[in-house]
């Protein structure tokens, strides 16, 4: 006793305090992350009960025609405004769709390359090259895709007596997609690592070859845990912004032309907060209600791909 | 059996066709990708290039008394008013004494930007003696000037929907045979803040903004970052707390960026109070966000230091705490502090959070605390890129070209820390 105390100089009862004190301080640390999400679902919850207050849930849900164009002045006819969220979800899905079409085969295919063919030293120069693709900022795809990408399209469209708007949701949805082939690929690398050798060689004794192998057992045993990376993805390309802000445009339309302007749920919260309005307008109170949907759509596509990965890497462990 | 063994033979072949087929996928996938990476930043570059440098146009200037500080009291302050906009007026007048219409005047006048009586009114406000004397001046030449000098004019385009007049081209080609007509290193672009006229529109406000924000986000998110990580890695117990400190932590890292801006808005800035459009707020909502970056870095720093090192303190009869904190944490310091650069650089490159907490502002002067109205460097990029004017595009590129230079520089740091001071065990 006399000894501990020494080596503790001499603090004795008050450094059992003092642990004490620390451990609660980290706890609260590390609950911030907890307090972040409640307060995500908190502010979100609030203003978006105060928007279904006004508009009903059916037609905010069900409501075919986006329209936010409230009257300014209370005596202002014919213009209530609509807020059938429908338009912008379909809009989101078909950006994403293009962009997941564009990542999923580049990302799996330079994943297969990278973990199975690649000698460690191109390994070691390509993987961190892919990955700058990640690390780039969404406004420079933005920028790259309403510059470069949007009139290349217009114009070959043109070129094949096309008539392609100038903000296509294929020049977005394709700068997403390059966007995303790192995540799709880096995620896929992962799973299809966790995938044991001993199916590899017993695939190899059987005589396949290695694409046979790939094909045919690596891929198979890895698909839950590439379904889980793909669903990750999608969550990523619905959540994105800036890409659509700059390039996909504002018309809410009902189509699934890659050719034609859509607009997305993001594209609309940044529409609807960026303007000068009053906080408890229903334009405002809107895009709150859609980023509750935007929360709920990608929170529910992570959890699902969670734990499909999670119980895919426990699968073989 | 001979058969057998001959179908065999064919069927390999078209085996091995398929498993080098299968290998080009691969090959190719890689190429499209890294082909788009290349084709951005090379278009990007040759697009931004430009934006470095700057046409001027260079006009005997004469300071007349009579026009600058007609009450002869060579005050700083008043000199910094003047009406400088009459001496470019009048050594265009004398320079082009033929030119007589008031639309044509006009039309003269305008291929000197704005931003030139500005740059007349520094220098006499810095040296007050210019006064009454004659001197030739650099001055920047309008955004339309800077396009015709830098592109040449576009041979395609019907000439009456040019910028440039023919009367205007005319005297450009008269001032550039005299060689006052030329392109100078845009010194302006590095020290401005935005402005509506493209030739005088400079990043560093959004810069210094960026700066402030990424301080005030780094001041929270790395103690914090840090200490949760050090309490979920070393301190807690296998429980439902900790587990559902985790799967908060991974959902978090996934969330939408744009919904970290709208709990910002809703908790900072409607219910705190806090002033709107400041680095302050912006600093505050990229740390919610980089912090899963840095749980998750440190924890695996943590992991990464051997039990040990930790038995060896505990041995020797330290607490849990000093053990952590004298023995443990700076071993795994490095590596916490690789992924908070890496948290930086993603917080330096975002945008959609901070347009809804109403950093978007249009904000010629630069913000010298975390309290004043600012911008970020990507926030700026998007203003730019929304901008009519031809004379952005170059600028937009320019930004990104600054943007990505920093983050290469923060990356590169990381890197090299991590191999510096990564210790193997």
């Amino acid at each position: 006793m006399q000894t501990n105390s020494i080596l503790h100089h001499g603090r004795g009862k008050h450094a059992k305090w003092l642990e004490k004190a620390v451990v609660f301080l980290l706890l609260v640390c590390a609950s911030l992350a907890i307090f972040t999400t409640i307060g995500i679902v908190f502010s979100l919850v609030v203003e978006a009960s105060q928007f279904l207050q006004k508009v009903s849930i059916i037609e905010f849900l069900f409501g075919l025609h986006w329209n936010p164009q409230t009257a300014i002045r209370a005596d202002q006819v014919g213009s209530s405004g609509q807020f059938g969220v429908v338009p912008l979800v379909t809009g989101t899905l078909l950006i994403s769709a293009i962009a997941m079409t564009i990542a999923t085969p580049l990302g799996l295919m330079s994943a297969v390359y990278l973990s199975e063919y690649a000698s460690s030293k191109t390994r070691s120069i390509i993987k961190p090259l892919l990955e700058l693709l990640a690390g780039i900022p969404t406004v420079v795809y933005g920028f790259f895709a309403a510059l470069m990408i949007a009139p290349f399209i217009r114009d070959t469209g043109v070129g094949m007596g096309f008539n392609i708007s100038s903000e296509s949701a294929l020049a977005a949805g394709i700068a997403m997609g390059i966007m995303i082939v790192p995540l799709v690929s880096s995620l896929s690398d992962d799973v299809m690592n966790a995938v044991p050798q001993a199916l590899r060689d017993a695939a190899y004794a059987l005589g396949a070859t290695q694409a046979e192998t790939i094909k045919q057992v690596i891929f198979p045993a890895a698909l839950p845990g590439i379904a889980g990376s793909l669903l990750l993805a999608t969550s990523r390309a619905i959540g994105e912004t800036m890409i659509v802000v700059m390039a996909a445009g504002l018309a809410a339309k009902l189509t699934a032309n890659p050719f034609e302007a859509v607009t997305t749920m993001t594209v609309q919260i940044v529409t609807l907060l960026t303007g000068d309005q009053e906080f408890d307008s229903a334009k405002t109170l809107a895009a709150f209600a859609i980023a509750l949907l935007l929360f709920t759509i990608t929170l529910v596509l992570n959890i699902i791909a969670l734990r499909i990965v999670e119980h895919f890497k426990e699968q073989y462990d | 059996m001979t058969e057998r063994s001959l179908t065999d033979m064919a069927g390999l072949a078209a085996r091995h066709r398929a498993e080098k087929r299968f290998r080009w996928y691969g090959i190719i996938a890689i190429t499209i990708s890294l082909g788009f990476l290349a084709v951005m930043v090379v278009s990007i570059g040759s697009r931004g290039i430009g934006a470095f440098s700057q046409t001027r146009i260079a006009l005997s200037i004469h300071f007349d008394e009579a026009i600058v500080d007609p009450l002869g009291k060579r005050n700083t302050a008043e000199l910094s008013r003047s009406n400088t906009n009459a001496l470019i007026r009048a050594s265009l007048n004398e320079l082009f004494g033929q030119v007589q219409l008031p639309s044509e005047r006009r039309a003269l006048y305008a291929l000197v930007s704005i931003g030139g009586a500005y740059e007349l009114q520094a220098a006499l406000e810095k040296r007050p003696n210019l006064v009454g004397q004659t001197k030739t001046m650099w001055l920047t030449a309008s955004d339309d000037v800077d396009i015709f000098v830098k592109k040449g004019i576009n041979p395609a385009l019907d000439p009456a929907l040019r910028r440039l007049k023919p009367n205007q081209i005319s005297w450009l080609e008269s001032l550039q045979q005299q060689g006052q007509l030329q392109r100078k290193f845009n010194t302006s672009f590095f020290t401005n803040g935005d402005s509506r006229e493209p030739e005088m529109a400079g990043f560093l406000g959004a810069l210094v903004g960026s700066a402030l924000s990424l301080l005030v986000c780094f001041a929270i998110s790395f103690p914090i970052g840090v200490l949760s990580a050090v309490y979920l890695q070393e301190y807690a117990k296998k429980g439902r707390l900790s587990r559902i400190i985790e799967v908060n932590i991974n959902n978090l890292a996934a969330v939408p960026s744009i919904v970290f801006g709208l709990l910002g808005l809703f908790i900072f800035i409607n219910i705190l109070h806090l002033p709107r459009s400041t680095p302050l707020v912006g600093g505050l909502v990229l740390a919610l966000m980089t912090l899963p970056t840095i749980i998750i870095a440190s924890r695996a720093a943590l992991r990464a230091v051997p039990p040990s090192i930790r038995e060896a303190a505990i041995g020797l009869g330290a607490s849990k705490t000093q053990t952590t904190f004298h023995h443990v944490v700076p071993l795994a310091m490095p590596g916490m502090l690789t992924g908070t650069i890496i948290g930086m650089a993603q917080a330096l490159g975002e945008t959609a959070p901070l347009l809804m907490i109403g950093m978007v502002a249009f904000v010629v002067d630069i913000p010298t605390g975390i309290l004043e109205t600012a911008t970020s460097l990507p926030v700026q990029i998007f203003l730019w890129a929304d901008s009519p004017e031809r004379a952005f595009v170059e600028r937009t590129a320019a930004a990104i070209m600054v943007l990505l230079s920093f983050l290469v520089v923060m990356n590169l740091a990381a890197v090299l820390l991590r191999r510096r001071l990564e210790r193997r065990w």
